[in-house]
């Protein structure tokens, strides 16, 4: 009478698309819950997802209730000292004590609704809306890879590839199409032969004919080959160009004596979001770090982030660098190139315009898109003027400046807007 | 006890097998039958405790249209139970045929005999006995009909856009428990019938939609606008219904989705009737029939120890003024009035003898099962709560009248107290007295073709300041001005609310 099932293998998300329903319908408040706490995250847990609250009454389900006042009378349980007649002051409305019934039913409470979202759905709506600028304009230059993709069957090819299910299906095909005929006159004959055999006297030389056609009709069947070269179907292969899916992020970072450690750390949120950003749509991110004072260098992240350095500033020696590993390591019909470059601004001055040059002849043509953020709350430097000046000249050229801390994040928005097609 | 008590119990380890659910099943079903609990046959499903969050966000319904309130639903119950705030259920049955159980896999074997105790034979027996599970829903098809509704609102999401669909849902959803019918018994859905009728619905209900609002002037237009003078002649309590049958600008498919709401809501109501009772039936028979297996020697003294330990759990009563306390726990209360009925019937004390004339001394199952079939807890409590129960919960009422400035103790559990106690809790079931009385009064037929609601306050009781939310909702359904009508204490209608606003200031300046 009873049927036991064992329903543990089968799907358990099914509130999955309920809960995207949900994350749909709340993007706008969800956003600015995930703007106000990218400041506060810590550096390395970007990778995780992310605990929103968005204010409960946004989310309400009204539905006609009973409000405060008038005559009420309740039941409660578990009387000790009460007898008729008593007076109760009135607990503070809203209050537990004895409401404790009309608070949950109600449920008037003002906290935030808090949950959690996957680390998928945080970088989703964390760029949600951005793009990297330019993707299409240059993938139609550098498909130069290509890829075999299947593209159906064909009728002759080498062995190696012949698909052993379709030629079968085929050869059956085959058997049963050439067949059909005479098994259709094999059965009208046996039919009549056996309408005849009822017969008395027997005719017997009808018999012996219809006999022998229908031994010549199984003779016929039995000449269908089984499998022939007609049947041979083999498994078809096309090459697809393959738009390069590795990419190059190169950060560039002023270590001299004027960067502090709060700056560094600025920079560094900004290199993250970046690599982050990059990483969807890439499938292999590579990250070179170059730091500089007077001279450039590449380093590992460590060093990169935490070694302090003192001294003057010269911007060219790393833009230098860079474009020297670039010709050595980073061939541009693979690699997607990306830079990032942080600095408080500070150069020494005659460096300026030579740092002008090299990213107008040298670098800007080569790369995907270059971003400069200056991390400062002075006045902007030379540096500044003379980065404004390729603005024009190169849409994959950006600069920004970042204040403090809460600025990262709709800096990082500002650069990587969805440009309207 | 018995002389079978040298039997082997039919286990001892914690862990859970199928072969052992299927062992205590079958134990627990010849025990039941014993006691001639007649139950729809059942199906047992083992699910994770992942799953089982899945089933709580579609309030139970093993399939459901998609909604983001579900989501959020989903969402804080997932949340909760990360942090260790709430701990799941044991069981979700679903009132159908076959009854659905679902066990959860984390469950010790104890919990899985309990759960199927409690579920597939307490809460099965329920549903196919009560009378408003059966005047109500059809268990036959409602799976069916879930499955109707998940799919053609599917379906209008592709043709209409999600939005839409979602937007009208909201709606919908806002006016749910203003979707029933209270007195008037439901046809039986069913899958076929519904697909079947579906298509000749949408055409007739817009013709009747065009026909009342039609403006061709006709012949005998004068004794049309003297029968039409008040539109509907009666109020409706079932707003939603009304709405599906007379907003003028939806769509078929529109009325169609106001239709699955409203049935689905439908379904439900029932089980929002009777949870004293049905769960303290389920809980009276898990208790029943485990000891009564105890007795056979079926069950180990340690399965008994597990079991007593959670039952009293389900059925604790935690005091006015404990920090555990969120109001009448209905487990506890239907429990105790089981077996305090079952007391009466086997030993009746002169008090019940004098309070229940008509049964005390009978025979308890049958008068078990005569309760159980006939109540809702509105009744079931004004018939059968006995001074003993009140003063077993030492209950009290506690009058809250905002003209007072104070609270006042009007009954304790005395000899004055056990009718005014009886009468008050048995209204605290009354989910008419705990919605806001609300009804379609008037339509504006040959005018602007707004809607007036109706609020008739009980005992004062205002409105929450929701209503206005709501009518926004009600104005989109209904597609023109709605208004929300109170009355006040010379019984003069005065309006409260109504959307779109700016026509009430409109108003104020006229």
């Amino acid at each position: 009478m009873t049927q036991l099932i064992d329903r543990r293998p089968n799907a358990k998300n099914k509130s999955t698309v309920n809960r995207q329903r949900f994350l749909r319908r709340y993007k706008k408040q969800i956003k600015r819950a995930i703007a106000d706490q990218i400041g506060k995250r810590s550096v390395t847990d970007l990778e995780k997802g992310e605990k929103v609250s968005i204010p409960s009454k946004d989310i309400k389900e009204p539905t006609f209730r009973h409000g405060d006042g008038g005559v009420k009378e309740r039941i409660y349980p578990g009387n000790k000292e009460f007898v008729p007649g008593d007076k109760i002051k009135r607990p503070p409305p809203g209050g537990a004590g004895q409401g404790g019934r009309r608070a949950s039913d109600q449920g008037e409470g003002e906290d935030d609704f808090m949950f959690e979202i996957s680390k998928d759905e945080y970088l989703d709506l964390l760029f949600d809306d951005l793009e990297l600028p330019n993707l299409k304009k240059n993938q139609l230059k550098k498909m130069t890879k290509t890829r075999s993709v299947r593209a159906g069957f064909t009728t002759d090819g080498v062995p190696a590839n012949l698909s052993i299910v379709r030629s079968l299906r085929s050869a059956m095909a085959r058997r049963i199409a050439l067949g059909s005929e005479p098994r259709r006159q094999k059965k009208e004959l046996e039919e009549k032969l056996a309408q005849l055999e009822q017969l008395e006297p027997r005719p017997q030389q009808e018999i012996m004919d219809l006999k022998k056609e229908i031994e010549a009709l199984e003779e016929r069947l039995k000449k269908i080959p089984f499998i022939d070269t007609f049947d041979l179907r083999f498994n078809n292969y096309a090459q697809r160009p393959d738009p390069t899916s590795q990419a190059v992020m190169f950060c560039l970072m002023d270590v001299s004596g004027s960067m502090d450690q709060a700056t560094k750390d600025m920079a560094k949120r900004f290199y993250i979001l970046l690599y982050l950003f990059l990483t969807r749509s890439y499938k292999d991110v590579e990250v070179v770090f170059i730091r500089h004072h007077t001279q450039a260098k590449e380093v590992d992240e460590q060093e990169f982030f935490y070694s302090q350095e003192t001294g003057g500033t010269i911007v060219s020696s790393a833009l230098k660098l860079m474009d020297k590993i670039i010709k050595e390591r980073y061939p541009l019909d693979q690699w997607n190139i990306y830079a990032a470059q942080a600095s408080d601004g500070d150069n020494w001055n005659d460096d300026s315009p030579l740092c002008g040059k090299l990213l107008r002849q040298n670098i800007l043509p080569a790369i995907r898109y270059y971003a400069y953020v200056e991390i400062t709350q002075r006045e902007h430097q030379s540096l500044w003027h003379q980065y404004e000046r390729l603005l024009s000249e190169f849409d994959n050229f950006a600069i920004q400046q970042i204040k403090e801390q809460s600025d990262i994040y709709p800096v990082f928005r500002e650069f990587f807007r969805k440009q309207a097609a | 006890m018995s002389k079978k008590k040298k039997k082997e119990p039919i286990s001892t380890g914690s862990d859970w097998t199928f072969e052992l659910i299927e062992e205590y099943y079958d134990a627990i079903e010849k025990t039941a039958a014993k006691y001639e609990l007649d139950t729809y046959p059942n199906q047992i499903e083992i699910i994770t405790a992942e799953q089982m969050l899945d089933a709580y966000a579609s309030v139970g319904m093993p399939i459901g249209y998609n909604h983001w309130s579900f989501g959020k639903h989903f969402i804080s119950n997932e949340q909760q139970y990360r942090r260790g705030r709430m701990g799941l259920a044991y069981e979700i049955v679903i009132n159908s045929n076959p009854c659905i159980a679902y066990l959860m896999e984390e469950n010790t074997m104890m919990m899985q005999a309990l759960v199927m105790a409690h579920a597939s034979f307490g809460h099965n027996s329920f549903f196919k006995g009560n009378y408003l599970f059966r005047t109500w829903t059809d268990a036959e098809a409602i799976i069916d009909y879930l499955l109707f509704a998940k799919k053609y609102v599917t379906d209008c999401e592709q043709r209409y856009g999600i939005d839409e669909v979602e937007n009208l849902l909201d709606s919908c959803h806002a006016l749910m428990n203003y979707g029933v019918d209270r007195y008037k018994r439901p046809y039986p859905i069913s899958m076929r019938e519904e697909k079947r009728r579906q298509k000749e619905r949408e055409a007739f209900l817009q013709s009747q939609v065009n026909e009342l609002w039609s403006t061709i002037p006709k012949k005998q237009r004068k004794d049309l606008e003297a029968a039409r003078k008040r539109f509907p002649q009666e109020p409706q309590e079932n707003i939603l219904y009304f709405i599906e049958k007379h907003a003028p600008l939806l769509e078929p498919w529109q009325r169609e989705i106001i239709r699955i709401v409203r049935k689905i809501g439908q379904y439900f109501y029932p089980q929002r009737q009777t949870q004293v009772m049905n769960e303290g039936w389920a809980c009276f028979w898990h208790y029943t029939l485990l000891n009564d297996m105890y007795d056979q020697g079926l069950l180990s003294d340690g399965f008994m120890m597990e079991f007593l330990q959670s039952h009293t759990n389900v059925v604790y009563q935690p005091d006015f003024d404990s920090p555990y306390f969120s109001g009448i726990n209905p487990y506890a209360l239907g429990y105790a009035m089981m077996q305090d009925i079952k007391r009466i019937c086997e030993n009746p004390t002169d008090e019940d003898k004098y309070w229940f004339p008509d049964f005390a001394g009978s025979d308890w199952l049958e008068t078990l099962n005569f309760a159980m079939k006939n109540f809702k807890d509105e009744s079931f409590i004004a018939q059968f709560l006995s001074p003993n129960l009140i003063r077993e919960f030492k209950l009290f009422s506690i009058l809250d009248d905002d003209q007072e400035n104070t609270l006042s103790v009007e009954s304790i559990h005395n000899e004055s107290g056990y009718k005014h106690i009886r009468h008050l809790l048995s209204n605290q079931y009354n989910l008419s007295m705990n919605e806001p009385n609300i009804q379609v009064f008037n339509v504006d037929v040959r005018g602007d073709r707004s809607m007036t609601l109706r609020h008739t306050p009980h005992n004062r009781i205002p409105l929450a300041d929701t209503q206005s939310e709501v009518l926004k909702h009600l104005h989109q359904l209904w597609g023109f001005a709605v208004k929300l009508e109170g009355i006040d204490d010379d019984d003069q209608p005065f309006i409260i609310d109504q959307m779109p606003p700016n026509e009430k200031d409109k108003r104020k300046t006229a």
